[in-house]
């Protein structure tokens, strides 16, 4: 944990990241009503949004702190956990569970070694569900970052991840 | 498409890009310029064919070819024969999984005969991100008629005599919900296309967007002017990152053309859109929930009235209406109510864009007449069940819908029905089951689903269908009783009455709907132990054939817990105890030794 802390947010470029994000919020007037956008910016900088991102964001909108993490944690789009390098996301759609989703969930589970929503602890991967990602044609599917894979069958896994 | 003697149609849509379509169509264009073609062939990256399993999709036009299974490498050879030489690339053409023939063009195939395209016009046709495209095929000429010749009123009641009904989910009628968002009067009104598409296992929405994103901004334009609203707001997914990003493009070229912004046509009207993200919230597809969300809070739904027409987006008359809506909305302008009105069943007009997915042949989008049976979507377009298996049930309306059987197989189908027969329409997604999936199983996944969804604010749905999971979890496990099953039923009914929102209120319906036509399955469980499908680990139990068995030992080395003895070339035993029904023996016997019983 302390080595993707170090690696990714040293404290320097953790208040470039800030700044970036304060800007974010001036660009949508701070208005309470573009909270969902400013947070999906700010994840999209900071990675995800841990307690005091979130504490940031609510003194800069001038909002409460609660009102602020109410809303992150509604949302599953929306992480309070440092996040792997790369994000497995295996579809458990009716489709994709339909033709054996659940048996990637499990065989990742396995090889990784983690339960869903947790990371490796190298901080590589982050496994996670989803509920369809638009490929029910291609059933079991799953995405690992913005790379779709689709058929797959347990007997894959190991070679897809080994491109990571 | 003019100008050009030949079109080159690559899909560009979710499943097709993951297939490396965008490479393809570079090639291909590549491979043209060499030749000094380009100015005669056009290369045009669509949005989806529908036909995704199959993908990636290369459509030829004129003369239809339909080429499935695409690689990059494959480009130069469909350039040299097909292009240069006019002949087809015959090892790409599809093969009719019947007689295992191969079909020469899109025209003759099962999957293409029956459908009819009217919200999916465009998609796989033009190229999404060139507004020139959509305007050669009348786009944004509904929209001028409507500024230019008709009233308000008469646009309303155009949209009210065409029949469409809500493609959300719903079904309410699109041309009443605008008479009453008209009839409220406020300094500012909203249009909203809500384009969550929450159900697990459906992509329509998605597929209008990234396929053809202007017919969905030109009808949002419409809608505007016929309630008196100047501003438009899509409520979309962040999971669907194309499709944003063709929205966007779209928005802008619009602007540039004026068809969105200050003054339209000429006319004095105004009107322009935004985009609100969600954020991963199955219930913010609900209007209410949607509409708090777009505010910036939770998306927890509120009780209706008022409605959103009534007050909805920032305290003001909101109309809300899904994205296959609005896709039917220009076409439906510019060919007449009555040409629509035509189409489909007495009280459901038009089509529906349903997701194909499951143990069939042919899974994909495809878009049908409304009262079309099952019968024909599954064996006819679908192309039957994979592997030759047998027809067991088909779950329609995901999450809020139910589980139908081969007795309804002849039901036209519409609202109306499916509704009767204890499902629902929902927003379009289609799973086919055969024999290896399990009843009680599916009515479990989607309660898993609904609990994992659930927004908690009304106790019905929070802690009911928490219940309703736990006790089919039960049964799964082997340990359920008949009292059980009256439990289920019982609940499920208070939940029905009580729930807040739609989504409690629909959401024992899979349970209800497997218990109605899968009831031996439920007693099977409790009574005899026993999953007929396999799929209840708890309820199976690995064995070996001793007549099949060699002996040749290969289950015993890869199973994990050592739970298989027995001496080389002698018949192997399992464990009971032991196994943890893991599956691995099984796989690797190449024997077929092993079964699941
Ligand atoms: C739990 C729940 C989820 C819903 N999800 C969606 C959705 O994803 N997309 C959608 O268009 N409508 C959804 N609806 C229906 C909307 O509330 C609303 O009826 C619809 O957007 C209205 O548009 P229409 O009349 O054009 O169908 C949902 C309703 C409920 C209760
Ligand atoms: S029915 Fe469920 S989703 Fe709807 S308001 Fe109640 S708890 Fe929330
Ligand atoms: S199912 Fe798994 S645990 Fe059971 S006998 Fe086979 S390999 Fe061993
Ligand atoms: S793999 Fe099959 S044939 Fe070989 S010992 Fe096991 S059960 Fe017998
Ligand atoms: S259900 Fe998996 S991609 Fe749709
Ligand atoms: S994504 Fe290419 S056919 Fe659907």
């Amino acid at each position: 944990m302390n080595e993707i802390q170090s690696s990714n947010c040293c404290s320097d470029c953790g208040n470039d990241q800030l700044e970036q994000i304060a800007n974010v919020i001036d660009l949508y007037q701070a208005k309470p009503s573009n909270l969902i956008q400013i947070l999906h910016a700010s994840q999209q900088i900071y990675g995800y949004l841990p307690l005091d991102v979130q504490e940031f964001i609510a003194q800069k909108m001038n909002i409460s702190v609660s009102e602020v993490s109410g809303v992150v944690t509604f949302y599953s789009f929306f992480s309070t956990k440092p996040r792997g390098e790369h994000t497995i996301l295996v579809c458990m759609g009716t489709a994709c569970y339909v033709r054996g989703g659940k048996k990637l969930v499990e065989g990742l589970q396995k090889i990784l070694g983690i339960n869903l929503g947790e990371t490796t602890q190298d901080g590589k991967f982050t496994l996670e569900i989803a509920r369809c990602i638009g490929a029910c044609g291609l059933a079991p599917a799953m995405m690992i970052d913005k790379v779709v894979y689709k058929s797959v069958n347990p007997n894959k896994l190991e070679s897809i991840l080994s491109k990571y | 498409m003019a100008k050009f003697k030949m079109h080159l149609l690559i899909c560009g849509g979710t499943g097709c890009n993951a297939s490396q379509s965008q490479e393809i169509a570079q090639n291909l264009k590549n491979g043209l310029k060499d030749k000094g073609l380009e100015n005669e062939v056009q290369v045009i990256l669509t949005g989806c064919f529908g036909f995704c399993e199959k993908g990636p999709i290369v459509k030829v036009m004129p003369d239809n070819t339909f080429y499935t299974e695409v690689k990059p490498e494959d480009a130069r050879e469909i350039i040299e024969e097909h292009v240069v030489k006019g002949r087809k690339v015959t090892r790409l053409l599809y093969v009719d999984p019947e007689n295992k023939q191969q079909v020469a063009d899109s025209k003759h195939m099962g999957f293409y005969k029956k459908q009819l395209r009217i919200a999916l016009r465009n998609c796989g046709f033009i190229d999404p991100e060139n507004i020139e495209e959509y305007i050669s095929e009348d786009g944004y000429s509904a929209l001028a008629k409507c500024l230019g010749e008709m009233k308000p009123e008469e646009v309303v009641k155009e949209i009210k005599l065409s029949g469409l009904r809500g493609r959300g989910g719903g079904g309410f009628p699109t041309g009443l919900k605008w008479e009453i968002a008209a009839g409220n009067h406020a300094d500012q009104k909203y249009v909203v296309c809500n384009a969550d598409e929450g159900d697990p296992g459906a992509f329509m929405d998605r597929s209008i967007l990234e396929g053809d994103p202007h017919s969905v901004i030109e009808a949002m334009a419409i809608n505007g002017y016929a309630i008196g609203a100047t501003k438009g707001l899509v409520y979309i997914r962040a999971e669907y990152p194309l499709a944003i990003k063709r929205l966007l493009t779209a928005l802008e070229q619009a602007r540039t053309f004026g068809l969105l912004g200050k003054d339209i046509f000429g006319s004095g009207f105004d009107f322009d859109i935004e985009l609100r993200y969600g954020a991963g919230a199955f219930v913010c597809g609900e209007e209410t929930a949607l509409i708090h969300s777009m505010e910036g809070m939770r998306g927890e739904p509120t009780f209706k009235p008022p409605f959103p027409a009534q007050e909805g987006y920032n305290k003001k008359p909101t109309n809300v209406n899904n994205v296959e809506t609005y896709a039917n909305i220009p076409i439906i302008i510019n060919k007449g109510a009555e040409w629509f009105n035509k189409i489909g069943t007495e009280k459901s007009k038009g089509t529906k864009v349903f997701a194909l997915a499951g143990q069939i042949n042919n899974v994909g989008l495809i878009e049908v007449p409304m009262g079309i049976t099952l019968r024909e979507i599954i064996y006819e377009i679908g192309g039957g069940i994979k592997d030759g298996r047998q027809f067991k049930a088909v779950q329609t309306g995901g999450p809020s819908g139910g589980c139908l059987t081969s007795a309804h197989l002849d039901t036209p189908i519409d609202y109306d029905n499916l509704i009767a027969v204890g499902s629902m329409m929902g927003s379009g997604g289609m799973v086919v089951m055969d024999e290896t999936s399990c009843m009680v199983a599916i009515a479990k996944f989607y309660l898993e689903f609904t609990v994992e969804e659930s927004c908690g604010k009304c106790s019905p749905c929070r802690i009911g269908n928490k219940r309703l999971y736990e006790i089919l979890e039960k049964i799964t496990k082997g340990n359920g009783t008949m009292e059980d099953l009256d439990n289920l039923a019982n609940l499920s009914r208070v939940i029905k009455d009580t729930a807040l929102c739609g989504l409690g209120q629909t959401s024992p319906n899979p349970v209800l709907s497997t218990i109605e036509n899968f009831y031996d399955e439920y007693v099977e469980h409790i009574k005899d132990k026993k999953c007929r499908a396999g799929v209840c680990k708890s309820l199976m139990q690995y064995v070996v054939d001793p007549v099949a068995c060699v002996g040749c030992t290969a289950c015993a080395r890869n199973c994990p817990v050592n739970a298989i003895q027995g001496e080389k070339k002698m018949p192997h035993v399992i464990s009971t105890e032991l196994c943890i029904k893991c599956g691995a023996c099984i796989e690797k016997c190449k024997f077929g030794a092993i079964s699941i019983q």
